[in-house]
């Protein structure tokens, strides 16, 4: 019922607000001619009703998103907190809780760490932008293309046979003739599946945080050099609160990506042994086991644990506008 | 002044245009109700077999299925005689996310006239949106060329909904019969000759008698559940079967248990799996397309897959009873049930009442359309017994009809598409794949299982 409404409504809306805003144009036309509207209101009319249907294409499906959350599986039963007692109930929620959280601590940190460390090598090479677009290049590979690629990298076969994963093949090379089976290895193969992200992501930290460096005054690193400071010391006290918040826009991008993490997932393991985490959760609740208002509930914690990011991320891009 | 008053007025033409064109495009009118003739045209020579449905020319029926091409264009060659005889367009959209798209555009207000549903359970949770129409006189009296426990499947609160279409077979076994007749093994036809070959192939050390692979992606898992479906019905017979379905009997119950610990020392067994890829762990990240792989090479020597697995052996790979892969009957776990055959099929739901969606649903309900779909091309089954099944081409499909079709087989349609999706797409796929992968006991497993079944 309230889902045909809704439909209908949008629906409704859309063509209304479309049929609105082509007779404000012709409005506007007919009154610049004239001379009678002013400038602020044309804008304010003309903006109107695209705001208004973005508002409405916005706020719509979070506010029954929400709605759906209060349901039971075919939105016929009011179960009020129900769903979100569940969530915070369930053992298996909380390994995926706790795996969500691994990953956005872990993944971006290792990813910024491993960028600046890269951006500040590579600067110093000899032909750095080949180096650089080499470390570059898995950005331009889907997150599922690069699954499969790692999926090929933690194959598992008997040690006897001869299609093995890459990994368990150094692992022999190396002496250990039965390496365990990677994708089942608990913890571990959260870990191995960070991987992925992090060889994906890490070209992309690089290249914003060469970028960042290359903007410091050359007269400020002069001037450090000149009071004495070098190496760690340089690093420490005039690259690093150059370039913090270029460092903090990263890392909170990389966090963010991270918490929507979906396609890793689901290509590597498909949530199994292990290794699910809230995005991909939310999926299976609502579109494999056909609970909508699991599902919405566990949208909406995600849409909690984004916000603040979000929040914080928006604050520091205006810190940064009012230093300027 | 002239000149602005016609350019305003130029606008004012090209804007209300634009305003139609968005309101048109705006409406969510998606069916097609053309014009119908007058009187009913009578069809003659080749077309002369559709005079039933004829009388809807120039009208438009949209049907939306997870059926992809190249078997959506199969099934699209099915019918292009009945289309152009009888003149009504058959538009067809096929998803891979149609278990999930569908209930979408059901809520939505956008739900195609026709859907063919491969779980009972989604057409269960169809019916109840109050969207799905019950099919025409003439479809419910096609239904009794199908064994009766089809109509149970099609059904919902003992009203029939939706016809089957296609049916699967899962009671299968792959083998190598030219590995077989060089070690001079013969195909089992009893529970307890299967599990003593077994026992023989494992003592003669040159590779394991099974192989097995239960990965695929979200859904790892659903191999193992056929596994346990197989032997519940098999060992205990349909009546106990369909109580554990409706959860009258529990995961936890001793029989359901019993079947379990039956799996267990079937594909458990470190000395009987995972021929030619690794322990018994690796049968959890195995996908189901890989499992059979190694009978090929000669490190497994079989499989229990459904007759659709047909499609994973590689091209060139001879299927057929002297060729290098070939299926037997999987046999009962209990000589006291007759032919266990579990398996799945395709039901057709309407959204629609119009006379031409009728007339295409009663088609695809008849043993004409069924014969005219064999035709087309291999892999396709029909449990309708009014199939000659001399039109089977392919010795696949000739087995499987064999078993279908077998008014003595006891017939159940695959358990964890029919428990709710909480359990049988949820839990179980879950709790199965953590008995394999990380060794989980067998009663941690059906607890953890019932406790999911929704209250």
């Amino acid at each position: 019922m309230w889902a045909d409404a809704s439909v209908k409504f949008v629906n409704t809306f859309g063509a209304l607000a479309g049929f609105a805003g082509v007779l404000l144009v012709l409005f506007y036309f007919g009154g610049r001619a004239k001379g009678r509207m002013s400038r602020r209101l044309a804008i304010v009319i003309l903006l109107g009703p695209g705001l208004l249907l973005l508002v409405v294409g916005l706020a719509v499906p979070v506010v029954r998103t929400i709605y759906l959350s209060l349901f039971n599986d075919d939105s016929s039963k009011y179960l009020g907190a129900g769903n979100y007692t569940w969530a915070l109930q369930n053992d298996d929620i909380h390994q995926v809780l706790l795996n969500t959280l691994l990953w956005i601590v872990v993944a971006p940190l290792v990813t910024t760490g491993l960028g600046l460390g890269l951006a500040l090598l590579v600067d110093r090479l000899r032909g750095q932008a080949v180096y650089k677009s080499l470390i570059f290049l898995p950005m331009a590979i889907s997150f599922v293309g690069a699954s499969i690629i790692w999926k090929f990298v933690y194959d598992y076969r008997d040690p006897a046979q001869p299609q093995i994963g890459l990994l368990s093949q150094i692992c022999i090379w190396l002496g250990w003739s039965h390496p365990p089976n990677w994708i089942l290895s608990h913890p571990l193969n959260n870990f191995l599946l960070m991987v992925v992200m992090i060889w994906v992501q890490t070209g992309f930290a690089m290249v914003v945080l060469s970028a960042a460096i290359k903007a410091i005054p050359e007269d400020v690193t002069e001037a450090a050099v000149l009071d004495g400071a070098r190496g760690w010391r340089l690093f420490a006290h005039v690259t690093i609160p150059m370039i913090r918040s270029t460092v903090i826009v990263v890392l909170t991008t990389v966090m963010i990506t991270t918490l929507k993490l979906f396609d890793i997932i689901r290509t590597m393991t498909g949530g199994n042994f292990g290794t699910q985490v809230l995005a991909n959760e939310m999926y299976s609740q609502a579109f494999v086991e056909f609970n909508v208002g699991r599902g919405s509930s566990l949208a909406v914690l995600l849409f909690l644990a984004v916000l603040p990011l979000v929040a914080y991320n928006i604050m520091l891009l205006r810190k940064e506008r009012e230093v300027r | 002044m002239h000149r602005s008053t016609s350019s305003a007025r130029s606008v004012l033409a090209v804007g209300a245009a634009a305003a139609l064109v968005l309101l048109a495009g705006c409406s969510n009118s998606s069916t097609s109700t053309g014009t119908k003739a007058s009187a009913t045209p009578t069809l003659a020579g080749d077309c002369a077999p559709f005079q039933a449905y004829a009388g809807h020319s120039g009208t438009t029926v949209t049907m939306f299925a997870s059926i992809l091409s190249p078997e959506s264009d199969s099934l699209q060659q099915s019918w292009a005689k009945f289309s152009s005889c009888t003149g009504i367009k058959i538009s067809y959209v096929g998803s891979n996310d149609f278990e999930s798209q569908l209930p979408v555009r059901v809520s939505g207000g956008n739900a195609p006239d026709l859907a063919i549903i491969p779980q009972p359970g989604l057409l269960q949770q169809m019916v109840k949106t109050g969207k799905v129409v019950k099919p025409p006189a003439a479809t419910v009296a096609n239904e009794a060329k199908w064994s009766a426990v089809w109509k149970t499947y099609g059904s919902v609160d003992g009203t029939f909904y939706a016809a089957p279409m296609s049916a699967n077979m899962k009671s299968l076994v792959w083998y190598s019969p030219k590995a077989f007749a060089a070690a001079g093994y013969t195909v089992p036809t009893t529970w307890a000759d299967l599990m003593s070959l077994s026992d023989k192939i494992a003592k003669a050390g040159k590779n394991k008698p099974w192989c097995g692979g239960i990965g695929s992606g979200t859904a790892t898992g659903w191999p193992a559940t056929d596994w346990l479906e197989e032997v519940v019905l098999g060992k205990y017979g349909g009546d106990v079967y369909d109580k554990w379905v409706s959860h009258q009997i529990k995961f936890s119950d001793p029989q359901i248990i019993d079947a379990m610990n039956t799996v267990q020392g079937w594909m458990h067994n470190s000395a009987w799996v995972n021929g030619g890829i690794g322990n018994v762990q690796s049968i959890a990240s195995t996908t189901f397309q890989d499992a059979g792989a190694p009978i090929l090479t000669g490190k497994c020597s079989m499989l229990q897959q459904a007759s659709f697995y047909e499609a994973q052996w590689p091209k060139g790979t001879k299927i057929g009873p002297d060729g290098d892969i070939w299926a037997f009957h999987l046999p009962a776990a209990n000589p006291a049930i007759t032919t266990p055959v579990e398996g799945g099929g395709e039901f057709v739901a309407a959204f629609s009442s119009r006379p031409e969606v009728q007339a295409v649903q009663n088609y695809l309900s008849t043993s004409d359309w069924a014969t005219s779909r064999i035709k087309v091309a291999p892999g396709w089954v029909s449990a309708n017994q009014g199939v000659d099944p001399s039109v089977y081409t392919d010795p696949v499909d000739q087995l499987s009809a064999k078993y279908l079709t077998d008014p003595s087989a006891t017939f159940r349609f695959d358990a964890s598409d029919l428990m709710p999706a909480a359990v049988g797409a949820g839990q179980e796929w879950k709790s199965f794949t953590a008995w394999f992968a990380q060794n989980q006991s067998v009663t941690k497993t059906a607890s953890d299982i019932d406790a999911a079944w929704p209250q």
